[in-house]
């Protein structure tokens, strides 16, 4: 459940995000989930990749600043109301959710991933596997 | 020919003036070297005592003071009287962190004033004027020492200070302010707000404006001079020396006229300290000889500039600077502000150990001077939250805004994204045009 995901520095101006993934494709490094905050003057590119560790090695080669962060991937079933249970389940414990982004298996399975960044993450881990909760394994 | 203040020294012979000058010089270097060690050491190095100073053609022999000295002995440990009296301090940037500290005795606020108040006369002002002060009053010398020049004409002053564009055009029109004072950038922006205050410059009793604490060019007096519908008239200073009213425009507009009763200027070379010849540019050096808290001799300012001692059309004698072409050091002057590059390092410092990779971009947009701060994101800034950087973006801001006295924009940028240069980095882009 617990997942490495890579932050990247991306500053606003036309054409930086292009070139970053550019970079990325170039290297062969598949993106399995991904998600941007944007903000007036830059933005953080966060990627799940399957080898983080040697993805971050290159991207900090290349001049970009980059790090690490530990999230929680967790499989959800694909019908609506699952996403509004799993966020009470956290909400009645108190655990507070920093922000989210939900992405899709290749293995074609009818269900959905969300990742979360919470603070408090072995906490939320054993809650949500308490509740029968599981998470695929990326990395 | 128009009015002087004092017509008198205003007017006296070359001869006067150097009589005067050497006798005030004695008197200074005497009380220098007697209270002030920062000048006792520096005379002993050299084997000088204050009696070889016979006359002000001995000037060269004495040694140059440099803002070092000044943050040397910060803050009060070049004052040359007791603390008794002085009565009052006043501070301008300095290259990192510390400010610059000056004090004046009675007779110092008296002497300042009344140069201030020439160099009113000379833009046509007398005591039937209200007198509109747009410089920031503080420790800053633009705001109190207008003030106290335009109360020792005895005009009637309007301490309006900076800011607030709307209420400054209400009191132009309702106080019937006749002279501005306020930097030449700020009142060419107030001309340009006249419009969407449903004004014109008609509707306004300004007659002239005395504009200093930046440099400007002949084109923005023209400006300003179309927008406001006032002539538009110079003024030199700077704290070390008294602060605004060291040198003063005239209705010949062909260089500032120097208080030489109480400053004498020489103009350097800037590598070697030889004094250069009438006409020549060079840096500009300044001796106090009337000031009893702070009289700094032969003070480099670092101003680049020639002297003209012919005689004015207006009739005065005092010797005239031209216009400052530039400085021999990376200070800026921004909305009338003294920056260092430098003091941004020292900010940045406090963030990381070493200070990461950053430049100055300074414009000019709609009139105001705009200060932006590029710098270079590196990992021990990076944060995977938004707030995180936001965070230091803030810290920055808010410690450059505190460090540099005007508020900055900062902009965090990709590493490597900041020119590198072989010598000595090039930490400012200035896209204003300013000669």
């Amino acid at each position: 459940m617990i997942t490495k995901q890579i932050s990247v520095f991306v500053e606003n101006r036309p054409g930086r995000l292009a070139e970053v993934t550019e970079a990325i494709a170039k290297n062969g490094i598949n993106i399995r989930a991904l998600s941007i905050a944007d903000t007036t003057h830059f933005g953080i590119l966060r990627i799940i990749v399957e080898n983080p560790n040697e993805v971050e090695k290159m991207l900090h080669d290349m001049g970009m600043t980059v790090s690490i962060t530990s999230v929680l991937a967790v499989k959800l079933e694909d019908r609506p109301g699952s996403l509004a249970e799993v966020l009470k389940l956290l909400a009645d414990e108190n655990i507070t959710i920093e922000y989210m982004y939900a992405f899709i298996s290749k293995e074609g399975i009818k269900a959905a991933f969300v990742v979360m960044r919470i603070e408090e993450d072995l906490r939320a881990v054993k809650l949500l596997k308490d509740h029968g909760y599981e998470g695929p394994s990326i990395n | 020919m128009g009015e002087y203040f004092n017509q008198k020294i205003e007017t006296a012979s070359r001869d006067e003036l150097s009589a005067i000058q050497s006798e005030r010089l004695i008197k200074t270097v005497k009380r220098v070297y007697d209270n002030v060690k920062q000048y006792r050491d520096k005379m002993d190095a050299i084997g000088l005592k204050p009696e070889d100073i016979k006359s002000v053609s001995d000037l060269s022999k004495l040694p140059f003071t440099y803002k070092q000295d000044l943050r040397d002995t910060y803050p009060y440990g070049m004052f040359a009287c007791d603390m008794d009296e002085v009565v009052r301090i006043h501070a301008s940037s300095g290259t990192t962190g510390k400010q610059t500290v000056v004090g004046y005795t009675k007779n110092d606020i008296d002497m300042w004033a009344e140069c201030v108040a020439r160099a009113i006369v000379s833009a046509g002002g007398s005591k039937k004027d209200f007198i509109h002060v747009s410089y920031g009053y503080g420790l800053f010398t633009g705001g109190l020492g207008v003030h106290y020049g335009a109360e020792k004409l005895g005009a009637k002053v309007i301490p309006s200070g900076t800011g607030n564009t709307s209420r400054q055009l209400q009191i132009f029109k309702d106080f019937g302010s006749n002279i501005l004072c306020s930097t030449p950038s700020y009142a060419l922006y107030l001309g340009d707000s006249l419009a969407e205050h449903g004004l014109t410059k008609e509707d306004l009793k300004l007659k002239a404006g005395i504009f200093g604490a930046e440099p400007w060019t002949e084109n923005m007096r023209k400006e300003i001079e179309s927008r406001l519908g006032i002539k538009a008239y110079d003024i030199y200073g700077l704290s070390e020396v008294a602060g605004p009213g060291v040198s003063y425009d005239c209705e010949k507009q062909n260089g500032l006229h120097v208080n030489e009763d109480h400053f004498i200027a020489e103009i350097i070379n800037p590598e070697t300290g030889e004094v250069l010849p009438a006409g020549s540019a060079g840096e500009l050096v300044f001796t106090c000889i009337s000031k009893e808290a702070l009289p700094l001799i032969r003070y480099r300012t670092k101003d680049i500039t020639s002297l003209n001692y012919e005689t004015c059309g207006c009739g005065r004698t005092f010797v005239r600077m031209n216009r400052v072409t530039g400085r021999s050091d990376d200070m800026l002057i921004i909305r009338g502000v003294n920056v260092f590059p430098s003091q941004v390092e020292s900010v940045l410092l406090t963030i990381n150990e070493t200070a990461p990779h950053y430049v100055l971009i300074v414009d000019r947009i709609n009139n105001l001077d705009t200060l932006e701060v590029q710098v270079e994101m590196n990992e021990k800034m990076f944060s995977d939250q938004v707030r995180g950087i936001e965070h230091v973006e803030n810290e920055i801001s808010r410690k450059l805004d505190s460090v540099l006295g005007i508020s900055a924009r900062v902009s965090l940028v990709e590493p490597n994204s900041i020119a590198r240069s072989e010598g000595k980095a090039k930490r400012v882009i200035d896209k204003r045009k300013l000669v």
